[in-house]
């Protein structure tokens, strides 16, 4: 299992400036946050070629795997998806119509404004953190269970690689789950959109709403919504697994780690979103 | 397995370590021992003695393998250690490690853990699988927890486990890390009689004599099975050699290792 170097101090919530070395405490804190961004992108880059140079190995053992996380990520988690669907839908119309209907534009700008708002960026991100706080979290607390007790050596032992028993279904289960899990929030939350619209009497026949959301979506839009979303769910797989599982944890060390493994999900997802942001605006 | 092994010679040790140093696994600056030299031949049953949490698990983990050592080197059939060579893994699986308490996957059942190095590395069809699990079970005498999680199960049942799940590659070296360790009485003849049926050629390995490293922190239940005896002592590694040339130890380290 390869090991990768995570200063205790990197990412750390809570912590204090010492007084007599502040100079000194920042530097600890930007080598402590660069170790960790060296740290993640090695670990990222040993899942790839493992998961590249074993693809089809052991498939009996790995499919299942896959499989299960695919169920976990992008079934399991679906009826807490329709009911953010409905939240979502509620929230972006209820205050897109409230705002629209000063400047009696609401009935027509519906369906680009669920389009910007939902399908370029509040679905994909929303699931991102939702699947990051019921799977990701969950990822970290049974991987760093796993090597706290042992069980990386023990898979070692007997020859079977790690990374490609614990990561690499992860990985996969985690970006299949997410992108499955933006399309159901989209079409769910454009759904409700309507409905809320409805309910508030907004005068927009369904087709006239739908033939909106056509309009102002564009090819483009699939394929940085797919590229988005896939990232997001192997940024989420890659943080959660290196810090449950890059480096020796004892117990009572796994609930720092899962708050840390959290707080480096949202930064990255984030500093992902804003790269989209740039390609959107210059394609 | 897609290749086999090459039969070594007989001359060949089947575990050597020169000037080796094991450090501990958690905590790398700590030496276990220093410049250990030691050779295991063929067929040989040793026992290395140490007081608790005097390092035999990283001992055993840098003589598998899993932990390279700071200083020196070991070789496993003439190989050195560690492999990480796609192409040697048939190689490298000749040598088996139990953990103690069996480290299995929480995940799994017992019975799954058992046959998850079969379905990994074995193009075996699953009902040979599932044969060769049953077959593996009956000997630990673990049917009954056969569907249990490790979780449920009893530490001594699930390092029976652990030594089931090994046996499952048919390895010729097997370390076996404090097997006695916190058991009751019949727990502890259990593991000295199936030990020493390993070591002379038990049936559910086909007969053929395994060779052994076993770690314990007490030296007397081992001396009707064990041929060899070295002990980690100071930081430093000894062998003592057969069973009468350890009762004639002055050493009180060694004295330590043989009260009742």
């Amino acid at each position: 299992m390869p090991e990768v170097e995570i200063p205790a101090s990197a990412g750390a919530p809570g912590w204090a400036l010492p007084g007599s070395a502040p100079a000194g405490w920042a530097g600890r804190r930007v080598i402590g946050f660069c170790a960790v961004v060296r740290g993640l992108g090695a670990f990222a880059l040993i899942t790839l070629a493992v998961g590249l140079r074993k693809f089809g190995v052991a498939t009996g053992v790995i499919r299942p795997l896959v499989e299960q996380e695919i169920f976990r990520v992008g079934i399991r988690l679906l009826p807490m998806f329709l009911f953010a669907a409905l939240a979502l839908g509620f929230l972006v119309i209820g205050q897109t119509v409230a705002v629209l209907s000063r400047v009696g534009a609401a009935s027509e700008l519906l369906g680009s404004i669920m389009v910007i708002v939902v399908v370029r960026e509040l679905g994909p991100l929303f699931t991102a953190f939702l699947v990051l706080g019921r799977v990701g979290t969950a990822n970290v607390v049974e991987l760093g269970m796993a090597r706290a007790l042992g069980e990386v050596e023990s898979l070692e032992a007997v020859g079977v690689d790690p990374v490609h028993y614990f990561v690499v279904p992860r990985v996969v289960g985690m970006m299949i789950g997410t992108v499955s899990l933006t399309v159901y929030l989209i079409l769910g939350a454009l759904g409700s959109g309507y409905l809320w619209a409805f309910v508030q009497e907004l005068p927009v026949q369904p087709a006239d709403y739908f033939s909106q959301l056509a309009g102002a979506l564009t090819a483009l839009d699939f394929v940085l919504l797919a590229l988005k979303t896939a990232s997001f769910g192997f940024i989420i797989a890659i943080v959660t697994c290196f810090f449950g599982l890059a480096q020796p944890l004892q117990l009572e060390q796994i609930s720092r780690a899962t708050v840390r493994a959290v707080g480096w999900s949202v930064v990255a997802c984030v500093l992902l979103d804003a790269l989209f942001i740039i390609a959107y605006l210059t394609l | 397995m897609s290749t086999t092994p090459p039969v070594p010679s007989p001359a060949v040790p089947v575990l050597e370590m020169r000037h080796a140093t094991v450090t501990a696994m958690r905590n790398p600056e700590w030496v276990v021992a220093a410049h250990v030299n030691w050779v295991v031949h063929p067929g040989e049953f040793w026992v290395v003695g140490a007081p608790q949490r005097a390092g035999k698990s990283d001992f055993l983990m840098t003589a598998s393998g899993l932990m390279p050592p700071r200083d020196g080197a070991v070789w496993f059939r003439g190989e050195r250690l560690p492999i990480f060579e796609e192409e040697q893994l048939p190689w490298r699986l000749k040598l088996g490690l139990v953990f103690a308490g069996g480290q299995l996957l929480h995940s799994l059942s017992v019975a799954e853990n058992i046959a998850l190095p079969l379905r990994y590395h074995a193009h075996w069809a699953e009902a040979d699988i599932q044969s060769r699990v049953t077959q593996l079970l009956e000997a630990m005498e673990l049917t009954p927890w056969a569907h249990w999680m490790p979780a449920q199960v009893a530490r001594s049942w699930s390092q029976r486990a652990g030594l089931a799940r090994v046996l499952a590659l048919a390895p010729e070296l097997l370390l076996v890390d404090s097997p006695l360790a916190g058991l009751d009485i019949r727990h502890t003849w259990w593991w000295l009689d199936m030990l020493t049926a390993l070591s002379r050629g038990h049936e559910i390995m086909g007969g053929k004599p395994l060779t052994l490293c076993v770690t314990a922190h007490n030296l007397q239940p081992w001396r009707h099975s064990a041929s060899h005896f070295a002990c980690l002592h100071q930081r430093r590694f000894r062998v003592l050699g057969d069973w009468a040339a350890v009762v004639a130890q002055p050493a009180a380290g060694v004295r330590e290792l043989l009260r009742e």
